[in-house]
């Protein structure tokens, strides 16, 4: 199906919802509201035109300083009868920092979202097990976000047993 | 402790065993906590991210051409993908056209990469299994495949070999005779391994009917690659979202049909044939002409991490005839992947117009299907689990990034 009668049908379904679409390079991507965010994606998952039964990848953006809200969460989707892909990207404001999961949809959300709360901190709302996943439990701070440093001067901040090792080596 | 079964006479307690980080059968540092009753697996939670070094956070900080050897240290045994993977998804940000001998240049050394990569799958796998003989063959072939990627890159594992618009050197004719002869009878090889696992009775024991999935719960848990199609789903980047020059060449895309270990060890081995297809067609058909885009030469090599100011940015990030401002607008993004050996490699890149990526998501497949384990592994028993990590065909350096 071609991308612009995705968004028509999108449109159709979900006039308010939307709040701007591009098309860049044959990518279609999609911007709405969070609200109905969840409704939206099990309406692409059911619907029979669409049928993205597939979802590719969950990811975060910060867009700290350039746009406001801060965050948005991107799901790419794809439908393996109909051979098309899509982006939808979910604004999320720094203060309020939630989704709902969509793991309930596609058991492979599970661990893209772990990560993506890992990475950026945006929290899952009714995820089964929204743990740390690529960094240890203990560590602080969420290192995707534009305002982590990339390199280690973190002073005090540093991660508790990196200290004490720098510190026994010292010794 | 507590849920002790009763079973009969003999009493028997849930364990919690725990496998990995530092297991030979884990391919590198994967991390399972299993609980058992008896045998049976009734829990398995993998713990991954010990080779995670940031290679998200790292290119947000370097220029686009010095991602590039990033993506060598993700999937180590075939980096040239991972390259091939990063190069197409800045072309489609950039909208730079590769010249035809560079695709079909690429196209060929994504497929020997494929080769190389399926040859250690199948050498631990059945090593894990307790096929000892397949190792020692599959490395014999994988070597010469290594001697001729160190011919044309100067370098074996981590190649860097193409670049943004095309790749860094010209393939010379000694080098196209060798891959040609060896292609040539490399189906006769892959025979070779088949003679000693495909009808062993061990194997078939080991492998059927172990870590089955249906092709809905496949598709459910967004597995790719030969683990998707082991299940019959026909899903391939190369057919439906053509990259290089794969929609030039000839071949097919195996499919298994249930979904169980056996059926993906014949999927990649029937993949073994197909790139030997595509290797001897792009060498029948190679192109002359160049072999970079000439577009990709003002894209400009870094010179100090300092600060780029506008003149800068218009060199490092060419577009066709607009203003820097008006390519800001639209919000560039793109989304490109490309089918590496282990499944679709996705790269997201988001574009602010200075000379870094904004953000650059790497979808790995190895982390998706290190989270498809619990389901493979659950309800069956502990050997099994050791047929499921090799079934995925785990790269963790890929998985962690």
């Amino acid at each position: 199906m071609e991308c612009k009668e995705i968004i028509n049908t999108i449109k159709d379904n979900f006039p308010e919802q939307i709040l701007w679409i591009t098309l860049f390079r044959g990518d279609c991507s999609i911007t709405i509201k969070r609200d109905k965010a969840k409704q939206i994606l099990k309406f692409l998952k059911e619907n029979e035109t669409l049928n993205f039964d597939y979802l590719i990848d969950v990811t975060a953006v910060d867009y700290k300083d350039i746009r406001q809200p801060r965050f948005n969460v991107v799901y790419h989707l794809m439908s393996v009868k109909h051979r098309h892909r899509i982006r939808i990207k979910v604004e999320v404001p720094e203060e309020d920092c939630w989704v709902e999961t969509v793991s309930d949809l596609w058991a492979t959300a599970n661990w893209h979202e772990r990560e993506c709360f890992d990475m950026f901190g945006i929290q899952f709302k009714g995820h089964p097990d929204l743990r740390r996943i690529l960094l240890p439990e203990d560590w602080e701070g969420y290192p995707l976000r534009k305002d982590y440093p990339v390199q280690s001067d973190l002073g005090e901040k540093e991660w508790k047993p990196f200290k004490e090792i720098i510190e026994s080596v010292k010794e | 402790m507590e849920r002790a079964v009763e079973r009969d006479i003999v009493h028997t307690k849930e364990l919690i065993v725990n496998m990995g980080p530092q297991h030979p059968a884990t391919h590198g540092v994967l991390r399972l906590v299993l609980e058992v009753e008896g045998e049976r697996i009734v829990k398995c939670t993998p713990y991954v991210g010990y080779l995670h070094r940031g290679i998200e956070k790292l290119s947000e900080n370097l220029p686009y051409v010095s991602v590039l050897p990033l993506t060598d240290r993700m999937d180590y045994l075939a980096s040239m993908v991972n390259n091939i993977g990063y190069c197409v998804a800045i072309e489609k940000l950039l909208g730079i056209q590769v010249p035809e001998r560079a695709k079909f240049i690429r196209t060929m050394m994504a497929e020997m990469s494929r080769i190389c990569s399926h040859l250690v799958w199948i050498a631990t796998h059945a090593l894990d299994i307790g096929a000892m003989t397949v190792f020692l063959y599959a490395f014999r072939d994988r070597e010469v495949f290594l001697d001729l990627f160190e011919m044309v890159t100067g370098a074996r594992l981590t190649v860097s070999y193409p670049r943004i618009g095309g790749v860094r050197c010209d393939v010379n004719n000694e080098f196209l005779d060798k891959l040609y002869n060896f292609i040539d009878k490399f189906p006769k090889h892959v025979e070779e391994y088949e003679v000693l696992i495909d009808r062993n009775r061990v194997w078939l024991r080991r492998t059927r009917n172990v870590g089955v999935i249906t092709a809905e719960e496949a598709i459910n848990m967004g597995l790719t690659g030969p683990t998707l199609r082991g299940s019959g789903v026909y899903y391939d980047v190369r057919k439906f979202f053509p990259y290089d020059a794969y929609d030039r060449v000839d071949f097919e895309v195996p499919l298994g049909k249930n979904g169980d270990v056996y059926d993906r060890y014949r999927c990649r081995m029937l993949e073994f044939r197909q790139s030997a297809r595509i290797i001897k067609q792009c060498i029948e058909k190679l192109p002359e002409g160049p072999i970079l885009a000439e577009e990709a030469l003002k894209i400009r090599m870094p010179t100090a991490a300092v600060k780029i100011d506008k003149k800068d940015i218009e060199v490092a990030l060419y577009i066709e005839d607009k203003s820097i401002e008006e390519f800001v607008q639209k919000y560039p993004e793109v989304y490109a992947s490309v089918e590496a050996p282990k499944g679709e490699l996705g790269f997201y890149v988001v574009c602010d117009g200075t000379a870094k990526p904004y953000r650059l998501r790497l979808r790995a497949p190895s982390f998706v299907h290190a989270g498809a384990l619990p389901k493979l592994c659950e309800g069956g028993l502990v050997a099994d689990v050791i047929a499921n990590i090799g079934t995925i065909d785990l790269v963790l350096g890929e998985c962690d990034r």
